[in-house]
């Protein structure tokens, strides 16, 4: 498909439609020739994936040269765009025609606006640096090439995503990035729980995909286009049916739940950490799993009218990220794994970035993607140098006291770590700030209180895992040492903007606002940006500091009382938490046991649990409820001879389905044929 | 030139591919039933373009062998990978959906 756009691109033949902004051809002068090729953004490291997949293995770095040159194409490119874009061009679409089938066509395109610069600029900057990092990281790992490959592939289908003009072609992107997703948490398969870990990311996913597919095309047969800023305009000038968007806004948040790990399906991320470092930094922190925000946020006319986020009452969005934040937060705290303790993390900032576009504050989810990228980015790479020194573990327990061994590491650790909690004046801090403001200002009661504890909890959980990791006295094995230069450099290159980046939307500066902003040409709409609030930001910040107090009290100087986590009450939360809420036991032996296996076993455990279940529970309930008297009549003879007829109506339908599904797949064809015969026979017979 | 012999013709290559795919258990037999079947439409394809005066029909035919070579390739290797983990190259074995 890639290779369709870029001929038709390059051809420039007369079917390429090039329309610019509102002002057709006369503003084309003003849309940048940079922007205008942003189609190379995808192509080039597609192309890099077949090269380092045919050709990587003979080469002397073993196909990493091949993915390096094109990530660091993709990188310069993208810096260019995003002076470019600051430098005022206009927003650029162009598209042509993918297929058509009579009725309608399919496009194929790009639109690149603020958003999308922005986009390329997190995606290719983290990219570039995971690509340097895994050069040491990996080093003389037996799938080396391949990683390289699939690496190359990630980022093409990631800006595919971003530069997308249509939802169909978004995803293609989508489900691409899902695959190489798979691809790279199973890249040590041969243990069985990566693989698990892999096969888990991508079910579960998928069950948030079926939403997307069904929402994009519910978009499709309401506006009659799958493109983007016609869905806006249709949505946000009353174009469509409120009942219908409010339908297309919940399937596509299924989707976004399942990709942005939102509960309650955000079971996978934390088991996406099976993956090498450096991937779960590209992919489950920086890029893939903020693809769902990055939906959200650009067709948010369709979710700004179907929850009508404009009323103030609590909407989906609002409720399913505040939830997210809050429990993720709390999860947090009782890991002993590292990258574990910081996926988490992730999910709950995931959260705030869907709450915060739940209250209207689009500007602030949008910011807060952007810096939550380098410093979450820097916190896992930041792990990962831990575990190179320590022996490859990730468990906290057998870490301690590397302060001394690994400065470099150690204070870039930190930066992130403040900037995560949301301190001033690093990036956390600007984000986090308007996404709170955004709640308050939008009258989200609940989100400002949910938002204010993660805050709290966040601080906590970074300084639990900064002081079991740095401080205190070494646990592990052996002497641990500072790792190489090609991973603290890429660390210290990350620290830089997680320091200063927040500082572009500073009070004073407030760049953020005009570069990146939702604009649908010919819609009067308007989101209301709120104005710094120095009260709300110095609660925030007293907040994040107490936080780290606890931790500092309780991980460093242990004056916590003496078997705290014996206590009853204590102990039933931690083992609560542990659990994961027991989200996990629910999903495996409910839903996928009841729903893997053919439907003869299906309908034989729904009639063995469920029925049975209904049956007495309903028995026990009427007992209960009308003896003695109605007891030999109703209860004996009607109720439980039906229910008990009713189990074995089932019981028998199960028996009969059992033998349909013989496994046999000449039966089945059999069947298939003569369904077809007798269907040709009645059309035959009618007609 | 009559329509209904070459009709007729692809009318009983059909019906003996069916049969073949019903019946028979050995999977590269079965493939091959499945290619009488596809040449069965492909006859229908081409005795109506002839009859109607329309080369689409031929064309359709050109695509539907292309199809049916890939088809063919991939069939193949899965009837492989049956014979190495059964042992086996009988269709019927092949039931571990079985409920």
């Amino acid at each position: 498909m890639l290779a369709t756009i870029a001929q038709s691109l390059l051809a420039e033949g007369e079917h390429v439609v090039d329309s610019v902004g509102e002002g057709g051809h006369e503003a084309l002068d003003a849309a940048s020739w940079i922007l205008q090729q942003g189609w190379l953004m995808p192509l080039v490291p597609a192309v890099s994936f077949f090269a380092i997949l045919f050709f990587g293995k003979r080469l002397p770095r073993k196909g990493a040269e091949i993915g390096l040159a094109a990530v660091g194409f993709t990188f310069l490119w993208a810096v260019l765009s995003a002076f470019e874009w600051i430098g005022g061009s206009a927003v650029v679409e162009r598209s042509t025609t993918w297929f058509s089938n009579g009725r309608f066509d399919i496009d194929v395109g790009i639109h690149v606006d603020g958003l999308t610069v922005m986009m390329f600029v997190v995606v290719t900057t983290v990219s570039a640096l995971v690509h340097v990092y895994s050069l040491e990281y990996l080093r003389g790992d037996q799938r080396f090439t391949y990683y390289y490959a699939a690496l190359s592939l990630f980022t093409a289908s990631m800006l595919n995503l971003v530069v997308a003009d249509n939802l169909l072609q978004l995803i293609v992107g989508w489900e691409l990035v899902g695959v190489c997703s798979f691809m790279l948490i199973g890249h040590w398969w041969e243990e069985k729980p990566n693989s698990d870990a892999a096969l888990k990311a991508f079910l579960t996913t998928r069950v948030g995909d079926v939403g997307l597919m069904l929402g994009a095309i519910t978009l499709f047969f309401a506006v009659g286009t799958f493109n983007i800023e016609a869905v806006n305009q249709a949505a946000l000038s009353d174009g469509i049916r409120h009942g219908l968007l409010l339908t297309a806004a919940c399937l596509l948040l299924l989707g976004v739940a399942g990709k942005s790990a939102q509960f309650p399906l955000h079971i996978w991320l934390p088991d996406a950490m099976a993956g090498p470092t450096p991937v779960s930094a590209l992919i489950h922190a920086a890029t893939m799993v903020v693809a769902g925000v990055y939906l959200v946020a650009r067709t948010y006319g369709v979710f700004f009218e179907g929850f009508s986020i404009d009323s103030g009452g609590i909407n989906l969005l609002a409720l399913t990220g505040g939830v997210t934040l809050f429990i993720a937060a709390a999860l947090a705290f009782v890991q002993h794994d590292i990258k574990k303790v910081l996926a988490y993390s992730t999910v709950s900032q995931l959260g705030y970035m869907i709450a915060a576009l739940g209250v209207g504050a689009w500007t602030a989810a949008v910011f807060h993607l952007f810096t939550h990228a380098f410093f979450k980015a820097l916190l896992f790479l930041g792990a990962g140098s831990v575990s190179h020194a320590a022996h490859h573990t990730f468990d906290m327990r057998e870490m301690g006291g590397l302060r001394k061994y690994m400065p470099r590491t150690f204070w870039t650790f930190i930066i992130g770590t403040v900037a995560l909690a949301g301190i001033p004046p690093l990036a956390g801090f600007w984000s986090k700030d308007e996404i709170l403001l955004g709640a308050k200002e939008g009258d989200f009661g609940t989100i400002l209180i949910l938002g204010s504890i993660g805050a709290f909890m966040t601080a906590c959980y970074m300084g639990r895992t900064v002081f079991l990791t740095f401080f205190g006295e070494y646990r592990g094995h052996g002497t641990p040492h500072e790792s190489p230069g090609l991973i603290t450099v890429p660390l210290m290159i990350l620290a830089v903007p997680s320091l200063l980046i927040g500082l572009i939307n500073a009070p004073g500066i407030e760049k953020f606002n005009d570069w990146v902003a939702f604009h649908v040409p010919d819609v009067t709409f308007h989101l209301e940006h709120h104005d710094f609030d120095p009260g709300l930001a110095l609660i925030s910040t007293v907040i994040a500091v107490f936080g780290f107090a606890v931790a500092t009290w309780v991980y460093y100087w242990q004056k916590a009382p003496k078997g705290l986590l014996e206590r009853q009450p204590v102990r039933a939360v931690h083992t609560f938490l542990e659990q994961k809420y027991y989200l996990d036991h629910i999903a495996v032996s409910g839903i996928a046991a009841g729903t893997a296996g053919p439907i003869a076993r299906g309908t034989y455990w729904i009639n063995q649990h469920v029925i049975d279940g209904i049956v007495n529970g309903v028995g026990v309930a009427t007992n209960r409820f009308l003896a003695p008297f109605t007891y030999d009549v109703l209860d004996q003879e009607l109720v439980d001879g039906m229910y008990d007829d009713i189990a074995g109506a089932t019981s028998a339908v199960g028996g009969l389905l059992r033998k349909a599904q013989s496994g046999l797949i000449q039966r089945y064809a059999l069947v298939l044929f003569a369904a077809v015969g007798a269907g040709g026979a009645a059309l035959a017979y009618l007609t | 030139m009559y329509l209904n012999q070459y009709l007729f013709l692809a009318a009983v290559l059909f019906c003996i591919g069916v049969y073949g795919v019903l019946s028979r258990r050995h999977a590269v037999l079965v493939l091959m039933s499945v290619e009488i079947m596809l040449n069965a439409v492909n006859i229908n394809l081409i005795a109506f373009s002839v009859h109607i005066q329309e080369v689409s029909g031929q064309v359709f035919a050109l695509f539907v062998i292309t199809v049916a070579a890939a088809e063919v390739g991939v069939g193949l290797a899965i009837v492989i990978l049956i014979y190495r983990n059964l042992a086996s190259p009988y269709l019927d074995q092949v039931d571990s959906l079985k409920g």
